[in-house]
């Protein structure tokens, strides 16, 4: 039994880092006022771009950087369509995922499947040696993940410019006449929350796979969504969402390679059915309080009559 | 503009003296929305340490000309001169860098944030990057300087409106604003609140600071202010008359021309009851409404005064069927519409003019035509299920607008273009179609100017005339006072009994509004 909840927690990390990633590069976007649906696609393109990095046979840590780039890139895409053009932000959510897993099933088609070193567990760094084994395990992502998760939180919550960011995604009118560029803002919020799917999709090949297989996002994208919205778009909830839905992913597949008769359905329904589960329990403990950003989705023009 | 030294007893600001360059000056200023013209040739002359009022009926550009001088809208001609300089205001912030402040009409305030949170993002956005605790600071002192309460580690969502007010002024002030603009703030005030704000006001022109109180409510601007504008059709049609030499029938003649006298209500004869609450008990949120009674008999004008929050809008979401009340019943000509539907109670004939005009009324992004539609479709006078006819909504809706004189729009407008008492005839021209028998209105004349306030208020006594039954809700002493033969007070969710003939008088209602019973 100690060694089945060691062993879980152990990959435990590898299943949270990419939803926490993900998340909070949403939580950016979302507080500044920007929906935002294309995880999924973002998250695609940063796993792509970072296989055919490290095929290339460039350093992965630069492989990883590749594809967080690639999810800005695709990201900016979403970013000028919604605040600059003023598109809806769940149609052009929606389109940028279609247009991000079609550039992958184009490009990375002759790379599929094509195994590749990818960022070493730390125990096989040099400096790392002698890390127990539960740390050992992991790579390096996970201090950088959990960095970012405290810069996150005290950049929107304890500095002025996380304070603008937030004014522009409650209120964009009262923002505007203190002289806040609502477009800038949501425009770099769109790009830092591309930069980090990008990153959580290049863990999940660079680090994570060490391959690259079409479809290996596998709704974690919208399971990002849904963490977020559980979590009240705050980072510690985010912390506590994505630890939930990698923790019951992580455990699954243990069960499952300790031969346990489960149906690999059921298994692979989970993540949904958990979200669907935590979703009521959130919605019926909140009850409408703390919904979210006020003008969430909304397009602001400084003419309009309010 | 330098912060006073005096900074004990008055409010600190910039001392000015009268005969220097005009605190603002507004020129020739041309502005369209859509090709739809705002404002023409309108022009504004501020002076400092003045209370200067600008009048003016529902969308002669009151809101529109102010905006232009705070940099929210961009002029499409003419020059705005600040203290003798031309400043190009190119965005709100240049205003405020300029010294210019308004208080919006729609507050311009971070709900989520605390209101030192609100003041810490302003006084960021013109370079000054302070703590939130030093904002705190900064909220506490100056609240002390103009002498009311204000907690700055409130959520602005939850603290009232006047207290919103009171930290936008703040806000406006510690950012340096020697300008200060209100747009209609007493119009969500109650009269005691409004009173402490507009001599507050004056004690700022006192400090040297130049105010501009935009208002439809004539006995403030006799009574606070030294100098009016007022605005016609997008136009400056008195341009800064001293007060001490102007009438109020001036000013309502050059604001309105000719304005219909308010049609005397006569008592009548009161028909059978139509409306009858008994034991109404309601919970939401705060509010408790603890066993309402009432009787409303046709032809007859109720009246039910009392400070807004007192359980108002949760009696009229009751008659409207969003509320179910927890106990009691109400009965509509013995038909008991306690479970109804507001289809059904529609059917039957109540209709409900809410406060906010926007809010369970008339749909914002709709035309007028569809808007005024919306009620009368299943009678199946706009064509069948399968086939809505646009030609009879059309038809329908240019009776309804000639009728009731609606001006700014036709058939085809969107509801949200409206000015805010066109839109309300609108919803009136709805509600008070055929088969109307009672009719709940809900501060029918907030933020209604003049004339519209008039019409909107003939409107009723017309169809009490015509045998419906009208309960008036309202904070406004005087409306009631005109328009009710009996009126009631709600307080703190009880209904006092109804007054009438010589007990219903301002000092009797006033003291039962603030009752504890
Ligand atoms: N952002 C806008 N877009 C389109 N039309 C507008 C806009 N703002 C104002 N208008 C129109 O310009 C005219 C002047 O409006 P404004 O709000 O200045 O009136 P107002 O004098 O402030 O009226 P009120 O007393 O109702 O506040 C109106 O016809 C209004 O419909
Ligand atoms: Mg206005």
């Amino acid at each position: 039994m100690t060694d089945l909840v060691l062993a879980w927690l152990t990959v435990f990390p590898g299943y949270t880092v990419p939803l926490l990633l993900a998340s909070l590069g949403l939580v950016i976007s979302e507080r500044a006022g920007v929906l935002n649906l294309c995880t999924e696609g973002l998250m695609a393109v940063g796993a792509m771009t970072g296989a055919l990095m490290a095929l290339a046979g460039y350093d992965p840590l630069l492989a990883v950087a590749c594809g967080a780039l690639a999810g800005a890139a695709l990201s900016l895409v979403f970013g000028v369509a919604t605040v600059v053009f003023r598109a809806d932000h769940t149609l052009a959510g929606l389109a940028t995922v279609a247009l991000g897993l079609g550039i992958t099933g184009v490009v990375g088609r002759p790379y599929v499947q094509k195994p590749f070193d990818g960022l070493p567990r730390l125990s096989d760094t040099v400096w790392g040696a002698d890390l127990p084994r539960l740390v050992g395990q992991q790579n390096i992502l996970l201090p950088l993940t959990v960095l970012l998760l405290l810069a996150v939180w005290g950049w929107l919550f304890r500095t002025h410019s996380g304070l603008r960011l937030r004014a522009v995604g409650e209120d964009p009118a009262a923002a505007d006449v203190v002289g806040i560029d609502i477009q800038l803002t949501q425009l770099g919020a769109v790009l830092a929350s591309g930069v980090l799917a990008g990153l959580a999709g290049a863990y999940l090949s660079v680090a994570a796979a060490h391959v690259w297989v079409e479809g290996m996002v596998a709704g974690r994208g919208w399971v990002a969504v849904a963490i977020v919205i559980f979590a009240g778009w705050r980072p510690w909830g985010v912390l506590l969402g994505a630890g939930l839905f990698g923790g019951a992913e992580a455990a699954m597949l243990r069960l499952q390679t300790l031969g346990l008769d489960f149906p690999i359905y059921l298994g692979a329904m989970l993540p949904y059915a958990l979200t669907l589960l935590v979703f009521c329990i959130a919605c019926a403990r909140r009850r409408g309080e703390n919904a979210g950003p006020a003008a969430l989705g909304k397009a602001y023009l400084r003419q309009d009559k309010h | 503009m330098t912060q006073g030294a005096t900074r004990s007893q008055t409010p600190s600001g910039p001392q000015k003296k009268a005969g220097q360059a005009p605190a603002l000056l507004l020129r020739d200023i041309d502005k369209a929305f859509d090709g739809k013209t705002a404002l023409s040739g309108a022009s504004f002359r501020l002076d400092w340490g003045e209370v200067h009022a600008l009048v003016g009926e529902n969308g002669a550009g009151k809101s529109t000309i102010m905006n232009v001088a705070t940099g929210v809208y961009a002029p499409d001609h003419g020059e705005v001169i600040v203290d003798g300089r031309d400043v190009p205001l190119r965005s709100p912030v240049d205003a405020v860098a300029a010294g210019i402040g308004m208080v919006h009409q729609h507050f311009r305030l971070v709900g989520r944030f605390t209101v030192a949170e609100n003041v810490a993002l302003a006084l960021g956005g013109i370079g000054r990057r302070i703590g939130i605790g030093k904002a705190a600071q900064l909220v506490k002192r100056k609240s002390a300087e103009l002498g009311f309460a204000l907690d700055p580690e409130a959520r602005v969502e939850r603290i009232s409106v006047a207290e919103q007010q009171r930290a936008e002024i703040i806000k406006v002030l510690l950012l340096g604003a020697g300008i200060m603009i209100l747009d209609e703030p007493t119009a969500v005030l109650t009269q005691q609140e409004a009173e402490a704000l507009l001599s507050m006001a004056r004690r700022l022109a006192q400090a040297g600071h130049a105010v501009v109180l935009i208002t439809h409510k004539l006995q403030e601007v006799a009574d606070h202010c030294d100098r009016i504008t007022v605005m016609a059709q997008g136009r400056t049609v008195l341009d800064a008359a001293p007060m001490a030499q102007t009438s109020l029938a001036q000013v309502t003649r050059k604001a309105f021309g000719e304005v219909k006298e308010q049609e005397p209500v006569q008592p009548g004869t009161l028909g059978g009851e139509l409306l009858r609450l008994e034991n109404l008990r309601v919970r939401h949120g705060a509010v408790t409404l603890d066993g309402l009674n009432l009787s409303l008999r046709a032809g007859e004008i109720l009246g039910i005064a009392g400070v807004g929050g007192n359980g108002q809008s949760e009696l009229v979401a009751c008659l409207n069927g969003l509320l179910r009340p927890l106990d009691g019943k109400i009965f509509l000509a013995d038909e008991d519409l306690t479970a109804a539907s507001p289809a059904k109670r529609r059917k039957a004939g109540l209709r409900v003019v809410p406060a906010d005009r926007f809010d369970s009324a008339l749909v914002r992004d709709m035309t007028l035509s569809e808007n005024l539609a919306l009620t009368g479709l299943e009678s199946g006078r706009f064509g069948p299920w399968w086939g809505l006819s646009r030609r009879s909504m059309k038809r329908n809706a240019e009776n309804s607008l000639k009728e009731f004189n609606v001006l700014g729009g036709g058939p085809e407008t969107r509801a949200s273009v409206l000015s805010g008492g066109n839109a309300q005839k609108v919803l009136l021209a709805r509600e008070l179609a055929a088969g109307t028998r009672v009719v709940v209105a809900h501060s029918p004349v907030r933020g209604l100017d003049l004339r519209s306030a008039r019409a909107v208020l003939n409107l009723l006594v017309a169809s009490a005339r015509q045998g419906a039954a009208c309960l008036l809700i309202s904070e406004d002493l005087d409306e009631i006072l005109r328009m009710c033969g009996s009126a009631a007070v709600l307080n703190r969710g009880r209904l006092s009994p109804p007054l009438s003939g010589a007990d219903l008088n301002p000092a009797r209602l006033g003291e039962l509004m603030v009752g504890h019973a």
